[in-house]
C-alpha cells in the first residue's frame, strides 16, 4: 500500500511547479506580510533595546531632584520654573543614607563665540560628583583644579560637537571662547558619548560656582542628582529625598510637593512599555497584511478550483475520493503558504539586516515574530485553503467531466 | 444450452428496473423509465440512439459516476446503486475504464503519469506503476512517446493513451463515450481497432455513439429510445 497523502504531496508540488506564476503571485501576500512582520517588529525591539542602553548610559541607578511647578492661583508653570531647590537641600540630601554620590546642577542654553564662529548650546554648571555620576571622561586636557572651582574660575570642558562646530578641526584646549561675553578658557574636550533621547556631546561644562554667579547669578539650583551603587535602594532615597525636602520646604500635610523627585529606574520601565507598545502596534499592522495575503490565497485557490473543475471531474472519474481531493487542495494550499512564509523569513530578516547598514536605527531580530509568522502563514495556508478544497472535494464527477 | 449457461455464470452488468429522473423545482422529468440489461463478460456492446434518449444518463449510471433513481445495479456481483460517492469511487477505480469524446487527458501531465494517475488512486505499488504503464501504452503503439505532453500529440494518440489509461487497472468494463466523436478517420479506424483487439482478448466494452460505423464495430447492439431499449439484438446493423 501507498500513502495518500504523500501522493497528494507529489501531485500538489507538481501542480505548483507546473504553474509557477499562479503559485509565485499567491505567495506574493505571504511572503510581503511575513516579511513585514518580521521586519516591523525587529525594528521595534531594535527601538526598545536602543532606549534602553540609553538609559543606562544615562545611569540606571540614579534620582534627579528637579524643583516643581508654581501651584498657586492662576497658571500652572512647566515643570521646574520654581525657584525652591536651593544649595541648603543639597547640602541636607548629602547626608542621606545608603546615597554613594550627589551633585547639584544648574545650566542655561546661550550662544558661544569663538571668533566669526558661534553655537548655541547648553551650558551645565557641575561639579567633581556630577562628572562621576555622569560617567564623564576627558579624550584631552584636565579637569578643573579645587582652586579653580573655589574661584569662579571662567574654564570650560567641551563637547565633540561644540569643539567641531567652533574650532573645526582645530584642537580646542587652551583657546578662548566667549560665553554671555564673558571669556572662557578651555581646558578640557570630552570623549564623545553619541546620541540618548539627545546630543550627549552639545554640551559645555564650567565649574558649579562659576554659572551660579557669574553666569546666571542665581542662588538656587536646577536640579540635584543623586547616585547610589545599590539599585535595591533607590525607591528608599526617593522616599527619604521626599520627606527631607518637605520638612525643609516646611510643606504641610495637605499641601503638594513643590519639588519632583524623578527615579531613572522608573523612567527605564515607563520607556520599556511603551516601545512594548509600539512594537505591538507595528506587529498588528504587519499582522493585517499577513491576513489579507491569506485571503490572497483563498481567491487564487477559488479560482483554481474554478480553472481545474474538468480536472477534478477527471480525477474524480478515475477513482479520487472526496478525501483524496480535499488532502490534495489543502496540501496545495499549504505548501503555497509555507514556501510563501519561507521566502517572507528570509525577505524580513534581509530587510531587518539592512535597515541599520542603510539608516542609523538598529533592529534586533528575535526567534518569536520569525517562529510566529511562519506559524501563521501555515495556519492560513489552511483555513483558506479548507472552503477551494470543500468545494473542489464536493464537485459532482459529471458536471465537472462537462464543464467547460 | 451449456453456453448460455456460461454467459449466464460470467454476467457483468445487470439492470433491474432502472429509472432516472431530474427534477426541475417539484416537476419530475424521467429521463430512463425501466431499463432491464444484462452484459455478459467479454461482449462489446453499442448503446445507440437518438439525441435525448437518455444516453448519456444511461452511460453516467453504468459508469458509476450516478445513481439510479430507483431499480437495481449489479455490477460483478455487488449491488451499486445505493453506494456512497467513495465507495462508487472506488468502483470507478477498480471496475470501470472510462474513455471519453474530448479525452480527458490532465495536460500538466506527461502521457506516462496520466495513465499512472489511476495507479495511485488505486494504490498501486510506486515501482509498479511506471512497468504496466508503460506495457499498456506500448500496447496501444505509443511506447516511443511515454514522456510526450498531451499537448504534443495528435488526438488519434491522445485517445489512445486515454484507452492506456483505462486498462491499466484491469477493469471490468471499459466504458467508451462517443470515442471517436472528436477524431478524423483515420484516427477513429485506428481508435475503432485497438477495440476490437480489446474485444479479441476478452475485455468487456460498452461503446456510446450516433455513428452506424464506429457502432459496426460491436457484436451487440442496444438503441435507446425515449428512455428505454426499443431494440436490442446481435450482428449487422439494419
Amino acid at each position: 500500500m501507498t500513502n495518500i497523502y504523500i501522493e497528494s504531496v507529489r501531485m500538489a508540488w507538481s501542480s505548483i511547479v507546473s504553474n509557477k506564476l499562479r503559485s509565485l503571485l499567491t505567495m506574493l501576500g505571504i511572503i510581503i506580510g511575513v516579511s513585514a512582520v518580521i521586519a516591523l517588529v525587529s525594528f521595534g525591539y531594535g527601538v526598545r533595546s536602543d532606549v534602553e542602553s540609553n538609559i543606562s548610559s544615562l545611569g540606571s541607578n540614579q534620582i534627579t531632584i528637579i524643583p516643581g511647578s508654581d501651584n498657586g492661583p492662576g497658571a500652572r508653570g512647566a515643570a521646574g520654573s520654581m525657584q525652591s531647590l536651593t544649595y541648603k537641600d543639597y547640602e541636607a540630601i548629602k547626608l542621606l543614607p545608603n546615597i554613594d554620590l550627589v551633585a547639584p546642577l544648574v545650566s542655561k542654553s546661550y550662544t558661544v563665540v569663538n571668533g566669526n564662529k558661534n553655537w548655541q548650546t547648553t551650558v551645565y554648571g557641575a561639579t567633581d560628583e556630577y562628572m562621576e555620576i555622569s560617567d564623564l571622561t576627558l579624550q584631552s586636557g584636565r579637569y578643573w583644579t579645587d582652586e579653580e572651582y573655589n574661584k569662579r574660575s571662567r574654564v570650560a570642558i567641551i563637547g565633540q560637537t561644540v569643539a567641531t562646530n567652533l574650532f573645526g578641526d582645530e584642537s580646542p584646549v587652551g583657546q578662548k571662547i566667549r560665553i554671555n561675553n564673558q571669556p572662557f578658557t578651555v581646558i578640557g574636550l570630552l570623549t564623545a558619548k553619541g546620541y540618548s533621547f539627545m546630543d550627549q556631546d552639545d554640551r559645555i561644562f564650567c565649574p558649579f560656582t562659576t554659572v551660579q554667579e557669574r553666569l546666571l547669578g542665581i542662588t538656587y539650583v536646577n536640579s540635584i542628582v543623586v547616585s547610589s551603587e545599590n539599585d535595591d535602594a533607590l525607591s528608599q532615597i526617593q522616599t527619604d529625598v521626599t520627606n527631607l525636602l518637605r520638612t525643609r520646604h516646611r510643606i504641610s500635610a495637605k499641601d503638594d510637593d513643590d519639588f519632583t523627585v524623578r527615579n531613572s529606574q522608573e523612567l527605564l520601565e515607563t520607556m520599556e512599555s511603551t516601545t512594548q507598545t509600539l512594537t505591538i502596534f507595528l506587529g498588528c499592522i504587519a499582522a493585517i497584511s499577513l491576513l489579507v495575503g491569506g485571503i490572497g490565497i483563498m481567491n487564487i485557490m477559488l479560482v483554481s478550483v474554478t480553472e481545474r473543475t474538468r480536472e477534478i471531474g477527471v480525477r474524480k472519474a478515475l477513482g479520487a475520493t472526496y478525501h483524496m481531493i480535499i488532502v490534495q487542495f489543502l496540501i496545495e494550499s499549504v505548501t503555497v503558504s509555507v514556501a510563501g512564509g519561507l521566502i517572507g523569513i528570509l525577505v524580513g530578516c534581509g530587510i531587518a539586516k539592512l535597515i541599520p547598514l542603510v539608516t542609523s536605527m538598529t533592529t534586533v531580530i528575535s526567534p518569536l515574530p520569525v517562529i510566529g509568522s511562519f506559524l501563521f502563514s501555515v495556519i492560513i495556508g489552511l483555513v483558506f485553503g479548507i472552503y477551494p478544497a470543500r468545494k473542489a472535494a464536493r464537485l459532482n464527477p459529471i458536471d465537472a467531466l462537462h464543464y467547460e | 444450452m451449456m453456453g448460455a449457461d456460461n454467459m449466464e455464470a460470467k454476467e457483468v452488468i445487470r439492470l433491474e428496473h432502472i429509472g432516472k429522473s431530474y427534477y426541475i423545482g417539484k416537476q419530475e422529468v424521467p429521463v430512463l423509465t425501466d431499463i432491464n440489461l444484462v452484459i455478459a463478460k467479454g461482449d462489446f456492446v453499442s448503446i445507440m440512439g437518438p439525441s435525448g434518449a437518455g444516453k448519456s444518463t444511461l452511460m453516467n449510471i453504468l459508469g458509476c459516476l450516478d445513481r439510479p433513481t430507483r431499480g437495481s445495479y449489479i455490477l460483478n456481483g455487488k449491488e451499486v446503486a445505493n453506494q456512497t460517492d467513495d465507495e462508487l469511487a472506488y468502483t470507478r477505480n477498480r471496475e470501470i475504464g472510462f474513455v471519453f469524446q474530448s479525452f480527458n487527458l490532465l495536460p500538466k501531465l506527461s502521457a506516462l503519469d496520466n495513465v499512472i494517475l489511476p495507479m495511485i488512486y488505486g494504490n498501486v505499488f510506486r515501482n509498479e506503476r511506471v512497468e504496466r504503464a508503460t506495457k499498456m501504452l506500448e500496447m496501444v503503439g505509443l511506447g516511443n512517446r511515454i514522456n510526450h505532453m498531451p499537448a504534443e500529440m495528435s488526438g488519434g494518440q491522445r485517445q489512445r493513451v486515454a484507452i492506456a489509461r483505462a486498462l491499466v487497472n484491469d477493469p471490468s468494463i471499459i466504458m467508451a463515450d462517443e470515442p471517436t466523436g472528436n477524431l478524423d478517420s483515420k484516427s477513429t479506424r485506428e481508435v475503432m481497432e485497438i477495440f476490437s483487439h480489446l474485444y479479441s482478448m476478452g475485455k468487456t466494452i460498452i461503446l456510446v455513439t450516433h455513428e452506424d460505423d464506429v457502432a459496426s464495430y460491436a457484436s451487440r447492439h442496444v438503441i435507446l429510445s425515449d428512455g428505454h431499449i426499443s431494440q436490442d439484438f446481435r450482428g449487422a446493423l439494419s
